[in-house]
């Protein structure tokens, strides 16, 4: 039985499980809810305009033109700000390959010991000393591995991040540890800018009014009453939201152990990870070095895919078989809770499927390929990758 | 020579992956256990994976170590929107590059030698894995009778091999 297979180069970040979307080829990685960035990215830079509209023209030949040069750059750092939190990968940790997952797996069910039927097994905790205060390491049931200490499982990004603060809809991103300090110089440029464009209407207001009335000022400038009004709410918002974030920096906290109240309170654990000192904690938040991606986005990797769906395509069936001897002796133990998006894994997902029909184990040599059962992995793998 | 290797495959008993796990004690830091795991016991002294492991997490500490250095260029890069970042390699950066070049320099020393394969942890989101190297293992066995048991495949290695 000949078969025709096509290999081709594809870069890793097509293959990545979880719910980004890529741009850029894999240079950009977002969130797939991208609606409410681009009206972030509207309101500041439709306000921007307006103020060096309306209000610049004015302000630089009757108080100084510093003003609007100070506002560009302003308006320019904010913006890079914004993409880099947007555009960056927040910290990724990659999920568990099979083989790790099953490490893993053996490793729990050693720890746990014969558990009797019926008896719910305990839940998957991992307990380590840091700093002298004991924290619980939780198991992720989608990505197979125990979260490293502060990172969390994004549910809107399907992924764990690794010092997990929050996912901000505004930015169309999570926030972790890669680009939480982008985040929070986006938001305090944010804050100073539209204080600073807040002011400076008010200002140009006044000095207009006095030579030309309160109600002409407003006909000849109709910009400058959008602009209050988006600053007007922009303050309360992001001037609030900045100064939570300084008082998290202060503490070395993430919003994530804010939120479910990890360090607070008398019983639980003191934050091990904050040095005492409100100086040493921002400097190692703001000024701490920049990790690098850990997820290989634009690394290249082979794929290989049938010519056509019924032929046996030795490559993508014989990949299966191995998988489902592993997935034979292991499915009962690894929780079947997998992504529809998973490609990678799809694989172990088509074997997983096609487990039934394998219950003869097939230890002899087989040269030809075992007919049915390889059909039947064949199927389920070419409707996976139809998903 | 699919089928073959395939065969082989079936026919190894043994844990092809081993996981060194990493060290929380510290906190957050990439750190890495010295503990030796026993399916290595007889395939590599202790002494040398250790010193591997331990060499290993003081590069870790040499990237992630907040200082001067790293407050200068965090505070530099902040000035220039850290566009800075798009051109010149963080310091981060150049220790990885040193890591990778240390992993090599281990591989082809103390590790081919012995029919294993370390990975660099950052192709695994900082976990470190020693592989069987495959090559060794087909060389050896040929076609033994399959045994059951705990088989892992790597499929990584599978889709290189193809």
């Amino acid at each position: 039985m000949s078969a025709v297979m096509i290999t081709r180069k594809v870069r890793k970040w097509e293959k990545l499980p979880g719910k980004n979307t890529f741009c850029c080829d894999g240079r950009v990685m977002m969130a797939r809810q991208k609606g409410v960035f681009y009206l972030t990215l509207f309101l500041i830079v439709g306000t921007c305009s307006l103020f060096f509209a309306f209000e610049c023209p004015y302000l630089a030949v009757h108080l100084s033109p510093a003003i609007p040069v100070f506002a560009a750059l302003l308006f320019l750092f904010v913006i890079a700000m914004l993409l880099r939190t947007s555009f960056s990968d927040p910290g990724v940790l990659p999920r568990a390959l099979p083989e790790e997952a099953t490490f893993i797996e053996m490793e729990i069910e050693a720890a746990n010991g014969n558990v009797p039927a019926g008896q719910r097994p305990p839940p998957r905790i991992r307990n380590v000393q840091i700093n002298n205060q004991i924290v619980k390491l939780k198991y992720c049931y989608t990505c197979k591995i125990f979260r490293p200490p502060r990172a969390s499982h994004c549910s809107i990004c399907d992924n764990c991040v690794d010092r997990f603060d929050h996912h901000c809809p505004w930015v169309g991103n999570c926030v972790g540890k890669r680009n939480y300090r982008y985040f929070y110089m986006f938001t305090l440029s944010l804050s100073l800018l539209t204080i600073y464009i807040f002011t400076f209407d008010i200002v140009h207001v006044v000095m207009r009014s006095v030579d030309n009335g309160f109600l002409n000022t407003l006909k000849e400038t109709p910009g400058t009453v959008l602009e209050v009004l988006v600053c007007f709410f922009t303050l309360w918002s992001v001037v609030g939201l900045t100064g939570f974030h300084t008082y998290l920096i202060s503490l070395n906290q993430t919003t994530n152990e804010d939120i479910k109240g990890s360090w607070s309170g008398k019983n639980r654990v003191q934050n091990p990870y904050s040095h005492k000192n409100i100086f040493k904690n921002c400097c190692e938040v703001l000024c701490g070095p920049a990790f690098p991606s850990v997820l290989d986005r634009r690394g290249l990797m082979q794929e290989d895919s049938p010519a056509s769906s019924t032929s046996a395509a030795p490559s993508s069936s014989s990949s299966s078989n191995p998988m489902s001897q592993t997935m034979k002796t292991t499915a009962p133990l690894i929780p079947n809770e997998h992504t529809p998006d998973d490609a990678k894994p799809s694989i172990a997902a088509s074997a997983e499927k096609s487990d039934s029909p394998k219950e003869e184990d097939p230890p002899t040599p087989q040269v030809p390929p075992l007919a049915s059962p390889e059909t039947e992995a064949d199927a389920s793998l070419a409707k996976d990758k139809a998903q | 020579a699919f089928h073959n290797l395939q065969e082989l495959r079936h026919s190894a008993s043994l844990v092809t992956k081993v996981f060194v796990q990493r060290d929380y004690s510290e906190g957050t830091v990439c750190r890495f256990q010295t503990k030796f795991p026993s399916e290595l016991d007889n395939r590599i002294e202790r002494t040398l994976l250790e010193e591997t492991v331990k060499t290993l997490n003081s590069y870790y500490v040499e990237a992630e170590k907040i200082g001067g250095q790293s407050y200068l260029e965090g505070c530099l890069a902040c000035a220039t929107a850290y566009i800075v970042f798009l051109c010149m390699e963080t310091r981060y950066e150049k220790v990885l590059k040193k890591i990778s070049g240390y992993i090599k320099e281990q591989n082809e020393k103390i590790y081919a030698p012995r029919g294993l394969l370390l990975t660099d942890p950052t192709d695994r989101g900082m976990r470190v894995t020693i592989t069987n190297d495959l090559a060794q293992r087909t060389s050896s066995k040929s076609q033994g009778q399959p045994t059951t048991g705990h088989i892992l495949v790597d499929t990584t290695l599978f889709v290189k091999a193809s």
